[in-house]
């Protein structure tokens, strides 16, 4: 076929196109009609699976629609873990995520911010600043079980902190930080210029500036962001187990040294376990996960609300 | 900038300050560097020392992956083939739903349904991936075996379904905040030549946003690709090289998963194994992260 043939004939399919749509007008409405049934369904069936699991979670916690037997008692959260579902509780699984999140939040969330500090106020377009946005935006898609494998190494082996809450810890730090850094930047950059040129005005260093002037304005989205960076570190399961966090710890951790469990570590325990027994216990384990996740969550949501600023 | 020029301070003793304080920013800054030297230098140290023991012919021609057997081999094969089948049954899931709720929140809805809709569906996005693996397990597997009779306790399917809808919030976000990019001139425009809505959705608002739509695939898939607790709890411990959807299969990262929930000794073949699947599987993504920002380059429609 000649290209001047092939031309021909691809306008005469396109005007048949046009033809055809234009006498059928009804038909290219209803197409549009059918797209916004088929996403309502896409909507309704991600949220629906939503629905079903927390039901089914609520529901194998504490029988409350099948009227089984409710394993979400105080004795859950008085008891460690036992091989006997019915005296195995969550006490050291939750006291440890909490040592290790409050640890994690002390060292990533001022690194973090400085970090955002020094890219949005200080650093100035060379080779140096491209290569650490370039890295913080790879980090953020490095797969978790990676920074686990990072943890093992560096921190377990090489400076011998062991299968402790601090290389825990310094492992979900390195992992949340590229969020929270993103988060911070976003809200420093909305801060106007016309703030900090004020500020200069009346002769503020630009430490002072940050300080007094930036900081105060994008605090609201600093923390937000770092809300919800940490309910990410509460809920990750997969590089504590690859740093040994261990599973069986019947005692609860006294300092930052000794070894440790997590929430989520002990609901995964639980779920490889065989006995239906053990699963309901995952299921307790999950509403008080899902409960403190949702708490933290309302915070975010109510700060964001009470620091919203418009300019 | 006039405003720069200001900015010298007033005296010495302010001006070491603030030195110092910019040199404490700018080491905050220099961790992701070390982050990720970190990560490149100790998977390499332990994957060199692994194929000090193991040919690399070896590991990416044999078929069998038995590191902890009497009788070892050492083919990488069994555990990327589970890792894709299980990515991509997440993907035949994630894709079609949150695409068509991305162009359906984008160019169909209302304001408010959109400013309801998004947020809620984010909520999927903040599930820990143990709740669904848990949910894969206890409750998908069950259901599906009433209409699939050989499916296994353990097996891929519902472990890619549960994945697929984890990650149609990410799609979907990603997706629209390419969709709602595109301006409406030409939204106007392709009205004004007697387009349906449907027809300005799909032949002139999603081409424009092709690249984005794509980046946000490719990300979907490498989160796939690096998920774990959903495939080590639902999909099984059994590296075998299939792409049977309803046998038990291993990914790399559940075998990483299972490998540390032993005691191993440092510096045994076992424990550099762990570091030998850990750069496979940080190579697959990190090509995947690589080629999703170079899309979004490349490709990026530039209006105004």
């Amino acid at each position: 076929m000649s290209t001047q043939e092939q031309a021909r004939v691809s306008i005469q399919s396109a005007a048949e196109r046009v033809d055809r749509g234009a006498g059928n007008l009804r038909w290219r409405h209803f197409k549009g009609r059918l797209l916004a049934v088929f996403g309502w369904f896409s909507i309704i069936f991600g949220l629906g699976m939503l629905l079903v699991l927390i039901l089914d979670v609520i529901n194998r916690a504490t029988g409350i629609f099948s009227g089984g037997p409710n394993w979400l008692t105080w004795d859950f959260f008085n008891n460690f873990d036992s091989r006997f579902a019915q005296r195995a509780g969550a006490e050291a699984a939750i006291f440890g995520t909490l040592y290790t999140i409050s640890l994690t939040i002390l060292f990533s969330f001022p690194i973090s911010v400085a970090a955002a500090i020094y890219l949005e106020e200080y650093a100035s377009d060379n080779w140096f600043t491209r290569l650490i946005e370039i890295n913080i935006s790879n980090l953020a898609a490095v797969p978790s079980i990676i920074y686990g494998l990072l943890g093992l190494q560096v921190f377990a082996r090489w400076l011998l902190f062991g299968r402790s809450i601090l290389t825990g810890a310094l492992t979900l730090t390195l992992l949340v930080m590229p969020i929270i850094i993103v988060a911070s930047r976003e809200s420093i950059r909305a801060v106007p210029l016309s703030l900090r040129q004020a500020s200069y005005a009346l002769g503020a260093t630009r430490w002072q500036t940050v300080w007094n002037v930036v900081l105060p304005q994008s605090i609201g989205g600093i923390l937000t962001g770092s809300i919800l960076a940490v309910s990410r570190a509460i809920g990750e399961t997969a590089p504590l187990i690859t740093i040994g966090a261990l599973t069986f710890v019947p005692f609860l951790p006294r300092g930052i040294m000794d070894i440790f469990t997590v929430l989520p570590i002990q609901i995964f325990n639980w779920t490889s376990r065989p006995q239906d027994d053990f699963r309901s216990l995952a299921a307790a384990g999950i509403l008080v996960l899902l409960a403190i996740l949702l708490t933290i969550n309302a915070l975010a949501i109510y700060l964001r609300n009470r620091y919203q600023k418009r300019y | 900038m006039a405003v720069s020029d200001l900015r010298r301070p007033p005296n010495r003793l302010r001006a070491i300050s603030e030195g110092i304080i910019q040199f404490i920013a700018l080491v905050a800054a220099s961790i992701s560097i070390l982050t990720t030297g970190g990560i490149v230098l100790s998977l390499l140290f332990e994957t060199i020392s692994f194929f000090r023991e193991v040919s690399i012919v070896e590991f990416l021609t044999e078929t069998e992956w038995t590191p902890l057997f009497a009788t070892k081999k050492f083919g990488i094969w069994p555990l990327v083939s589970a890792t894709f089948l299980t990515s991509a049954i997440a993907m035949l899931v994630a894709v079609p739903l949150g695409l068509v709720a991305a162009i359906f929140l984008s160019e169909f809805a209302s304001d408010r349904i959109r400013r309801t809709v998004k947020p809620l569906l984010e909520i999927l996005a903040g599930i820990p991936t143990v709740v669904y693996g848990y949910f894969a397990l206890t409750f998908l597997t069950p259901l599906l075996r009433n209409f699939i009779p050989g499916l296994s306790i353990f097996n891929s399917l519902s472990a890619g379904i549960v994945m697929g809808v984890m990650l149609i919030p990410f799609v979907t976000s990603l997706s629209e905040d390419a969709l709602s990019a595109v301006p409406n001139s030409l939204r106007e425009a392709a009205y004004g030549l007697g387009s349906t809505k449907f027809e300005v959705a799909t032949l002139v608002v999603t081409p424009a946003a092709i690249s984005g739509i794509v980046a946000s695939i490719v990300l979907a898939f490498s989160r796939a690709v690096g998920e774990t607790m959903i495939v080590a709890i639902a999909a099984g411990q059994n590296p075998r090289l299939t792409l049977d959807p309803t046998v038990p299969v291993m990914t790399m990262t559940s075998y990483i998963v299972q490998v540390s929930l032993g005691d191993t000794p440092y510096g045994s073949l076992e424990y550099y194994t762990l570091y030998a699947v850990g750069f496979t599987l940080f190579l697959f993504t990190f090509v995947l992260n690589v080629f999703s920002y170079w899309m979004v380059r490349k490709f990026r429609e530039v209006y105004d």
